[in-house]
C-alpha cells in the first residue's frame, strides 16, 4: 500500500509487541492500547505507521479509536481538566464550566492548549454528585463550583 | 442444494438453504420495507425496518439478515410490526434534515418514499439534528453527513467492493458519523471518485456534483459552439430515468435531445473508444510481437483504477497503456481535429461530455495532457444522471423523440467501440482489432464469451495464429487486487507474466454500473444494460474498430498512423505515483 511513509519512532518493546499481535484477533485494540500507552495519545504519524505494520486500513484504525473513549487523538496537556457531565452536574450548570474554560483557554472538549499546558475532557459522573458541579484538575477535585473560581484554580495549576 | 420449506404470511415456498427471510418473502410476492440493506452488499441490518415476527418466537427479527429454517412460519404485516416500523422511520426523520425540496434526491429517495408508503403526516418526535460541514472537495461527489442515516452502504461499498477504505463510521453513540479517517477531507482521503457510494446512497448524503449549470451557461452564450460526446455505457441506462425498460437502447434519441438542448455538434465516445482501441491495440503487438515494453498491458481508460493504480500499486506504472481514455482521446479531436475541420478556434468551443461515471469530472484536469489542444480538452463531464436531469428542466418528451444519428466524422462507431460500456468489452474489442494487426486476417468468430458477463475475475486464453495471449478482465477494485497481485508475485520470483494484457474497471459490471448512471443498479439490472451493449454491438455494421471508415479517414488526414508522433501528443498520458495520507 502506497500510503506515505512516516518519521515516527517506536521502541523496539511496541514493535515487538505488534509484531505479535498483528496476526490475532481483537488486536487491533490492543496494539493501540499499547501505543497510546507509549505516546500519551495515539500521534496520527503512529497510526499511519501501524498501517504500515499491519496493513491494516488507516480508515478502520479510526473508526476503532473514535469508538472507544479510552482513545485519544490529542496530546493531553500537562495539566488535565476534567469536568462532569454526570446528571447532577449537568443540571447544576457543567455545561456553563465547559463555555467558561473555552473563553479562558479557548479550546473545547478533547483539546489541548497551543502552550500544552491544559486539556479538557467531559467525564461521566466522578462519584460526588453532592458537590455538583464538580471540575477535577489532576486528580484534585473542586465542588460547588463556580465560574469566576476559575481562573484562579487555572493559574494555580499553571505555576504547577 | 439443500432446500427448506417455510410459510410466509401462511403462503407456503421451497427455497434454497441459507435464504433470507427478506428474499423468501419476494418470491412469493411480499414485499418487506428495507433500508440499509441493499444486494450488492453483505446484509448490515442496521436500521431495523424490515422486521417481522415468526410464530412461536417472542422476538422480532430482521428479514434482511435472518436465514431462514424448515418449517420456519413468517408474519411479516400485523398492526404491531406496521407500528414498529413506522416509529424506526419517524425516529430516522427526527436526525433528518426536511429540506427535500432542495435535495438532490428529491422524487429519487428511498427514506422519502417509506416516508410517503407508510403515510407520515407529522413528526412526533423532537428534532436531533447534527450540524456537519459538507465535504465538497473533490471534484466528483459531494458528502452530506447531515442527511446520512448511517446505513452503511457507503462505507461498505468502499471497503468490500472497491477495496479503497476512504469511508469510515468514526465516532460513536450521537456523534457517529461517515468521514474519512482522521476527519480530513475526502480529496485528501484515498477515495479514486467511482461514486460507487453516491450509486448505493438510499439518500441525499452523498451525490455527485452537480455541474449541469455551467452546460447551461454555454448553451445560452451565442459565442460558444457546444459539442457534446456520450459515452457507450449511456445508452443503455438514460432511458431508465424515463421509465423505459433497463437496456433499452436510446442511442438515437440522444442525439435529438442533445440537439434539442442546443448542442451545435453530438459526437459519439464510441468513436474515440474505436481509437482507443487502434492505439492501445498497437500498443499490445508492441510489447507482446516486438518486445518492446512492459507485459501484463493493463488498460487505462477507467480514470478511478488509474487514481487507485497510482495510489495503491505504483510499481505497475510501466505496465499501464499510456493511451488516454476515449473521452479524453475524443476531446482531444474534437479541439484539434474537428475545430480545424470547421474552422474555429478550440478555445471557443465549449466541449460537454456526458459520462455514466463520476470520476470522469476528476480525469478532466487530471495532468497536463488533458490540455492537449492548447486549453481544457473537456470543459466539463455531465453524468447520466444529470443529463436526465437537464432534458426534464428542458421539456422535452424523451421518451417518444425521433432518433436522429450523431454528426460526422466523430459520430461514427464499431461494435468494437460499443462494448467498452461493459466490463470484458475493452479486452475484447482489443483482441478483435490485435488479431488483425499481428494476422492481417480478420477474427472469423469475434464474439470472446469468456471476457464477457457479471463474474469478478474472467480469464481467457486465445489463441492468435498458434501464439496463446493469456488474458484477465477485472471489475470492482476488490477483484482487481486479487489479478495484480497475482502478477507481483510472478515477478518476484522471476517467473512469466501469469498474463499478457488486463482490463480493469473499477465499477461493478464496467461503466454500466458507473457511479454516476440512474439509481437502483442491482446484478439484475445489471445484465440488463450489458444484454443491451451487445445487442448493439450485434447490429452495428462494422464489428471491429479498425474497420471503422471514420477512424481509416482520421488517420490518413491527421493521425498518420497508431503510436505515431502525432498521436503521442494528442491521445497518449503519463502517471505519477500518488502516496496517500499525506495529510
Ligand atoms: S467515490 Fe468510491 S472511493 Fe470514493 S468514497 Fe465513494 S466509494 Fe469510496
Ligand atoms: S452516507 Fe448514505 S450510504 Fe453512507 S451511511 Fe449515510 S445514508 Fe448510508
Ligand atoms: S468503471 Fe467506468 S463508470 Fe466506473 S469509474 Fe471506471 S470509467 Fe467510471
Ligand atoms: S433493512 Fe434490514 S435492518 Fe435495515
Amino acid at each position: 500500500m502506497a500510503v506515505r511513509e512516516v518519521d515516527i519512532d517506536f521502541s523496539q518493546d511496541l514493535l515487538d509487541y505488534i509484531e505479535v499481535w498483528k496476526e490475532k484477533p481483537g488486536n487491533l485494540i490492543m496494539m493501540l492500547h499499547r501505543i497510546q500507552e507509549e505516546f500519551g495519545y495515539i500521534p496520527r504519524e503512529a497510526a499511519i505507521k501501524l498501517t504500515h505494520l499491519t496493513g491494516v486500513p488507516l480508515a478502520k484504525v479510526y473508526g476503532v479509536v473514535t469508538f472507544y473513549h479510552f482513545f485519544k487523538l490529542e496530546k493531553p496537556g500537562k495539566h488535565k481538566i476534567q469536568v462532569c457531565m454526570g446528571t447532577a452536574c449537568y443540571l447544576k450548570g457543567g455545561e456553563d464550566l465547559i463555555q467558561e474554560l473555552e473563553n479562558l483557554l479557548g479550546i473545547g472538549v478533547n483539546q489541548t492548549t497551543e502552550d500544552e499546558e491544559f486539556s479538557v475532557e467531559a467525564v461521566r459522573c466522578v462519584g460526588c454528585c453532592g458537590l455538583a458541579p464538580v471540575i477535577v484538575v489532576d486528580g484534585e477535585v473542586y465542588g460547588k463550583l463556580k465560574k469566576d473560581q476559575l481562573p484562579e484554580i487555572l493559574a494555580k495549576h499553571r505555576g504547577e | 442444494m439443500s432446500t427448506v420449506n417455510v410459510k410466509i404470511n401462511n403462503i407456503p415456498v421451497e427455497v434454497e438453504e441459507g435464504t433470507t427471510i427478506l428474499t423468501a418473502a419476494q418470491q412469493v410476492g411480499v414485499k418487506i420495507p428495507t433500508l440499509c440493506y441493499h444486494p450488492d452488499l453483505p446484509a448490515w441490518a442496521a436500521c431495523g425496518i424490515c422486521v417481522v415476527k415468526i410464530e412461536g418466537s417472542p422476538k422480532m427479527m430482521r428479514a434482511c439478515a435472518t436465514p431462514v429454517v424448515e418449517g420456519m412460519s413468517v408474519i411479516t404485516h400485523d398492526s404491531e410490526i406496521v407500528k414498529v416500523r413506522r416509529t424506526v422511520i419517524e425516529l430516522i426523520l427526527s436526525t433528518h434534515p426536511n429540506d427535500c425540496l432542495e435535495c438532490p434526491r428529491n422524487q429519487n429517495c428511498e427514506l422519502q418514499r417509506l416516508a410517503a408508503e407508510f403515510g407520515i403526516r407529522e413528526m412526533p418526535y423532537e428534532d436531533r439534528l447534527r450540524d456537519l460541514p459538507v465535504d465538497e472537495s473533490t471534484p466528483s461527489i459531494v458528502l452530506n453527513p447531515e442527511k446520512c442515516v448511517l446505513c452503511g452502504r457507503c462505507a461498505n461499498v468502499c471497503q468490500v467492493m472497491q477495496d479503497v477504505w476512504a469511508l469510515e463510521f468514526i465516532g460513536r453513540g450521537d456523534d457517529v458519523r461517515i468521514a474519512p479517517a482522521g476527519d480530513i477531507n475526502l480529496e485528501d482521503s484515498p477515495c479514486i471518485k467511482c461514486g460507487q457510494c453516491s450509486a448505493h446512497c438510499p439518500v441525499g448524503a452523498i451525490y455527485e456534483q452537480d455541474d449541469t449549470a455551467k452546460v447551461w451557461e454555454a448553451l445560452r452564450d451565442p459565442d460558444m459552439h457546444c459539442a457534446v460526446q456520450i459515452a457507450p455505457a449511456v445508452r443503455v441506462a438514460l432511458g431508465e430515468a424515463f421509465g423505459m425498460d433497463p437496456g433499452s437502447i436510446v442511442t438515437g434519441k440522444i442525439y435529438t435531445a442533445l440537439r434539442r438542448l442546443g448542442f451545435d455538434s453530438v459526437f459519439d465516445t464510441n468513436f474515440s473508444a474505436d481509437l482507443t482501441i487502434m492505439e492501445e491495440g498497437t500498443e499490445f503487438i508492441e510489447r507482446f510481437v516486438n518486445g518492446n515494453g512492459d507485459l501484463p498491458l493493463i488498460t487505462s481508460c477507467c480514470p478511478s483504477w488509474v487514481d487507485y493504480m497510482e495510489k495503491y500499486y505504483d510499481d505497475m506504472i510501466p505496465s499501464f497503456s499510456t493511451a488516454k481514455s476515449p473521452q479524453m482521446m475524443m476531446a482531444a479531436m474534437m479541439k484539434t481535429y474537428y475545430a480545424n475541420k470547421i474552422g474555429i478556434d478550440p478555445c471557443s468551443m465549449f466541449s460537454v461530455s456526458v459520462m455514466p461515471c463520476t470520476s470522469k469530472k476528476y480525469e478532466i484536469t487530471r495532468c497536463e495532457a488533458m490540455y492537449s489542444s492548447g486549453c481544457q480538452d473537456i470543459d466539463v463531464s455531465v453524468t447520466t444522471r444529470e443529463l436526465a436531469r437537464m432534458i426534464k428542466q428542458a421539456g422535452i418528451d424523451f421518451e417518444n423523440l425521433p432518433e436522429e444519428e450523431a454528426d460526422n466524422p466523430l459520430g461514427i462507431y464499431t461494435g468494437g467501440g460499443t462494448i467498452f460500456g461493459a466490463t470484458g468489452g475493452v479486452m475484447e474489442a482489443a483482441l478483435r482489432t490485435a488479431y488483425h494487426l499481428v494476422t492481417g486476417e480478420e477474427l472469423g468468430n469475434v464474439n470472446l464469451i469468456d471476457v464477457r458477463g457479471l463474474d469478478g475475475i474472467k480469464e481467457a486464453s486465445v489463441d492468435i495464429k498458434g501464439t496463446e495471449v493469456r488474458v484477465a478482465v477485472a471489475h470492482s477494485i476488490s477483484n482487481v487486487t486479487k489479478v495484480l497481485d497475482k502478477v507481483r508475485e510472478a515477478r518476484l520470483k522471476g517467473q512469466e507474466p501469469p498474463y499478457h494484457f488486463i482490463e480493469v474497471m473499477a465499477c461493478r459490471g464496467g461503466c454500466i454500473g458507473g457511479g454516476g448512471q440512474p439509481y437502483g443498479a442491482t446484478d439484475e439490472l445489471r445484465n440488463k444494460r450489458i444484454a443491451g451493449i451487445y445487442q448493439d454491438d450485434e447490429r452495428s455494421e462494422f464489428r471491429c474498430s479498425h474497420q471503422n471508415p471514420a477512424i481509416i479517414e482520421l488517420y490518413n488526414d491527421f493521425l498518420e498512423k497508431p503510436l505515431s508522433h502525432v498521436s503521442h501528443k494528442y491521445l497518449h498520458t503519463k502517471y505519477t505515483p500518488r502516496p496517500i495520507y499525506t495529510k
